[in-house]
């Protein structure tokens, strides 16, 4: 090689990009999910389960891969044989689509953090109507935030076949938001080592104070309580342990290549057995961590809009019966009511179904996850506590740094491998590739910020990176084993390290791991196949709320699309490989 | 003898001010609400100001600035608080139109608002829908403004980096280049051997040596 590869200034560096990378989003509005919709408490023994048995052992493989080889994923692969090197292309391609739909998530988080420092905050209020007599008509129908959500950021159209114009706002935000990762790569790990020390800590300073504010708020244990309590027969679910093993096989970030580039910047005598126990553990305990703050935020807000709830019945008992001002408290409520009844049973019944009954399970029972958690959810409850722009800032900061974070990784996927290439790097320096990577990113990015721009954004995040990713890891997993070799890599890393492999390591990567990934990579197949026509959440405006509707044709093919390309880059490249060499033999002289 | 006179006017009264008359309004107050332990009383006071308040309104009115409180009627109070209430001409016999009681109402709603400490949702005119306060409207949203600082910000770092990039990377080239000008600038020692230069270990990495094998064959292919 011309010139040393560039390093990590210390050990300490390598893990926060690990950490940084691996607590990303999906900590935060994933996991909370997943907990709440399988039972709680009972969620947790799943969860471990598979972090020791699935998490553990192929993050350690990535990380020890990258180390060994020294080289990004299409090289590391590559150097395990040749044949293969078409796994380090398909991560390259997956890491690439990921950055494309990633980033916009970056970009919302720019929009909403913007607009935060107004008063009120713009997605409290509703706006109003033509002749000032009234609120807007769709921001009625739903709520204040999802019309500041649907309506004002994404300007969202009903279906995806409606496509619109590119919407300068998003576009501009997104602009930014690659503008801010180009300068967070742009000099390579000597940059990216310095940033991560940011992006890895500055979340957990965040989530420590939103806890203390979380669990200090009216309600907050109401939610906790109600989502903890263990619900035992989940565990029973099969269901469940299949989320368990996607969130930690996901939350991981594994087969995208992004390990296998940290890793490569380390020193070959790192010890990344242990640096690779401590990322997993750290990753999982700050999905418990967030779930928390998320849970003690959902008490709040379902705690809020009940006691709403109960104050709207109480107006209209007070102003049908023409009753004393604040006679009717919600302790006397059901008396009165009956009281009622009773007495005027015929104006009451007339009342009646108008009475909303109000329930603290049936708000609680609102479980959300994804973009609409981040931004519906959270900012109605940040709307209501008190100095809300400063609760507001802090979080959207969070969001940033954990958005930005993860695009450290996976932009660190796509450079590796081609600053490695020596065609490519000796023609352009480390800052053109990196920027012409940004700027075409960008560009296909700006798809993202158009009317159909959020249902596209769906498709990509449920379709881009599941299947492929699982059998990348898989045949990752087999290349190690079997066609390196256990023993081979066994004594590679002992040479490496000075540390003997441990039998744990052997027994999952040899037999445990690829049947867990099997397994999951079966049931997902079967999954998408019974349930036939794929199907989307659209928004209507008219009636405000989202509705379902099934993907056109070339929705489909596109995802058809975003699956092969990825997939199919392991046997075009073997085969290109084989073909390659057959034409060398057949041409000229073995080597000797 | 001022009993039929009493009766009389008491009859008409309950004709034209009851609940769903022809030009009436109902008005709904929450007095405890909007001001918890400093409520005050609902007493004949109260309703005398607030039928002072619609005859001012009233006298906003073109034409009707001869409105007298004695116009204003109000009945059927109850303990909510709420009453309903109509204006009449100055010959008490038949009530105003809807149409300029609640054009009245409207102008004046802060002006009757304040006099009872009340706000537009807790004195309530049904029927009269309040004219809603716009949101106030910075000249350039705020955002704009944010987002204009922190992308400069940022182009300016990124322009910085880029540029010390180019400048070490080009004093990086000088070096082993310096040959040309080793006549000027000594900066590494050139030794020369029959008039060809020899280039000078380069300390920071190491040089290929093609005498071994390449990359390709690092490892026996499968």
């Amino acid at each position: 090689m011309e010139k040393a590869r560039p390093q990590w200034g210390n050990p300490l560096q390598f893990i926060f990009a690990c950490i940084s990378y691996a607590v990303g989003l999906g900590n935060v509005w994933r996991f909370p999910y997943l907990c709440q919709m399988y039972g709680g408490g009972s969620f947790l023994v799943p969860y471990v389960i598979m972090l020791v048995v699935e998490g553990m052992p192929l993050l350690y493989l990535e990380l020890a891969v990258g180390q060994r080889m020294r080289q990004g994923s299409i090289g590391a692969w590559r150097t395990i044989s040749p044949y293969l090197s078409g796994v380090g292309v398909a991560s390259v391609v997956v890491s690439f689509f990921l950055s494309m739909y990633y980033n916009v998530i970056n970009a919302w988080g720019f929009w909403y953090l913007f607009h935060s420092f107004q008063d009120p905050l713009p997605w409290s209020v509703c706006p109003l109507n033509g002749n000032r007599t009234g609120y807007d008509e769709e921001c009625e129908k739903a709520s204040s935030t999802q019309y500041f959500w649907y309506r004002k950021t994404l300007n969202i159209s009903p279906s995806i076949q409606e496509n619109g114009g590119v919407q300068w706002e998003p576009a501009l935000c997104l602009i930014l938001a690659w503008l801010m990762v180009y300068l967070c790569i742009l000099r390579g790990t000597e940059s990216t080592g310095k940033v991560v020390y940011f992006t890895a800590s500055m979340p957990y300073c965040v989530l420590i104070i939103y806890l203390v504010r979380g669990l200090t708020l009216h309600g907050a244990t109401n939610g906790l309580m109600y989502m903890f309590t263990p619900k035992m027969e989940q565990l029973a679910n099969p269901k469940a342990w299949i989320n368990a093993a996607t969130q930690i096989f996901f939350s991981l970030g594994l087969g995208f290549g992004s390990l296998i580039a940290f890793a490569s910047y380390n020193e070959p005598s790192n010890n990344c057995q242990k640096h690779a126990i401590i990322v997993s553990i750290i990753n999982s305990s700050t999905s418990i961590f967030a779930s928390i703050v998320t849970f003690s935020i959902y008490g709040f807000k379902a705690t809020f809009n009940y006691e709403n709830c109960l104050k709207k019945v109480i107006l209209l008992l007070t102003n049908s019966f023409d009753l004393e001002d604040g006679f009717l408290t919600a302790s006397n409520l059901e008396e009165v009511k009956d009281y009622l009844a009773s007495t005027y049973p015929s104006k009451y019944s007339e009342v009646f179904p108008h009475i909303r009954n109000c329930s603290l399970e049936s708000e609680l029972d609102t479980a959300v996850q994804g973009t609409g958690l981040a931004f519906i959810v959270y900012t109605e409850a940040i709307k209501n506590m008190e100095v809300s722009q400063l609760w507001s800032v802090l979080y959207f900061f969070m969001l940033l740094m954990l958005g930005m974070g993860s695009m450290l990784g996976n932009t660190a996927a796509i450079l590796t491998p081609l600053t490695d290439s020596k065609v490519i790097s000796s023609y352009l320096p480390k800052e053109a590739i990196s920027g012409l990577v940004c700027l075409i990113s960008c560009a296909i990015g700006m798809v993202f910020t158009m009317e159909a721009g959020n249902y596209w954004f769906d498709i990509f995040n449920d379709y881009a990176a599941t299947l492929s990713l699982l059998l990348i890891v898989l045949v990752e997993t087999i290349a190690v084993c079997y066609v390196y070799g256990l023993k081979r890599f066994g004594s590679d890393l002992q040479a490496m390290t000075g540390r003997t492999l441990n039998w744990y390591w052997k027994a999952m990567w040899a037999f445990v791991s690829p049947v867990l990934i099997i397994s999951l990579f079966v049931f997902y197949l079967s999954d998408y196949i019974l349930t036939g026509t794929l199907q989307y959440q659209a928004w209507d405006a008219t009636q405000g709320q989202l509705v379902t509707k099934d993907y056109p044709p070339h929705a489909l093919a596109v995802i058809g699309l975003l699956v092969a390309s990825s997939i199919m880059c392991i046997p075009l490249v073997a085969l290109g490989t084989f073909i390659r060499n057959r034409l060398k033999r057949g041409g000229s002289s073995p080597v000797a | 003898m001022l009993w039929p006179l009493f009766f009389l006017v008491t009859t008409i009264h309950a004709e034209l001010c009851h609940p769903d008359a022809e030009n009436a309004f109902k008005v709904r107050l929450s007095i405890r609400t909007a001001l918890g332990d400093k409520a005050y009383v609902w007493d004949t006071d109260e309703e005398y100001l607030f039928r002072a308040m619609v005859a001012f309104s009233m006298r906003k009115v073109p034409n009707r600035e001869t409105t007298e409180i004695s116009h204003v009627l109000l009945c059927n109070v109850t303990q909510r608080v709420s009453f309903w209430f109509v204006v009449t001409d100055p010959s008490k016999n038949h009530t105003l139109p809807a149409a300029e009681v609640q054009s009245a109402i409207r102008m004046n709603r802060n002006r009757i608002n304040s006099a009872f400490f009340l706000d537009d949702n807790t004195l309530e005119f049904l029927k009269i829908p309040a004219t809603l306060a716009p949101p106030t409207d910075a000249s350039v949203p705020v955002w704009i403004i944010v987002f204009g600082v922190i992308f400069c910000i940022v182009v300016v770092a990124i322009t910085l980096l880029v540029l010390s990039g180019i400048r070490q990377r080009r004093r990086n080239n000088k070096g082993p280049l310096g040959v040309e000008d080793a006549e000027d600038k000594c900066e590494n020692i050139i030794t020369i051997e029959n008039g060809i230069p020899c280039d000078p270990l380069d300390t920071k990495g190491g040089h290929i040596n093609d005498g071994f094998l390449t990359e390709d064959e690092r490892l026996t292919p499968l």
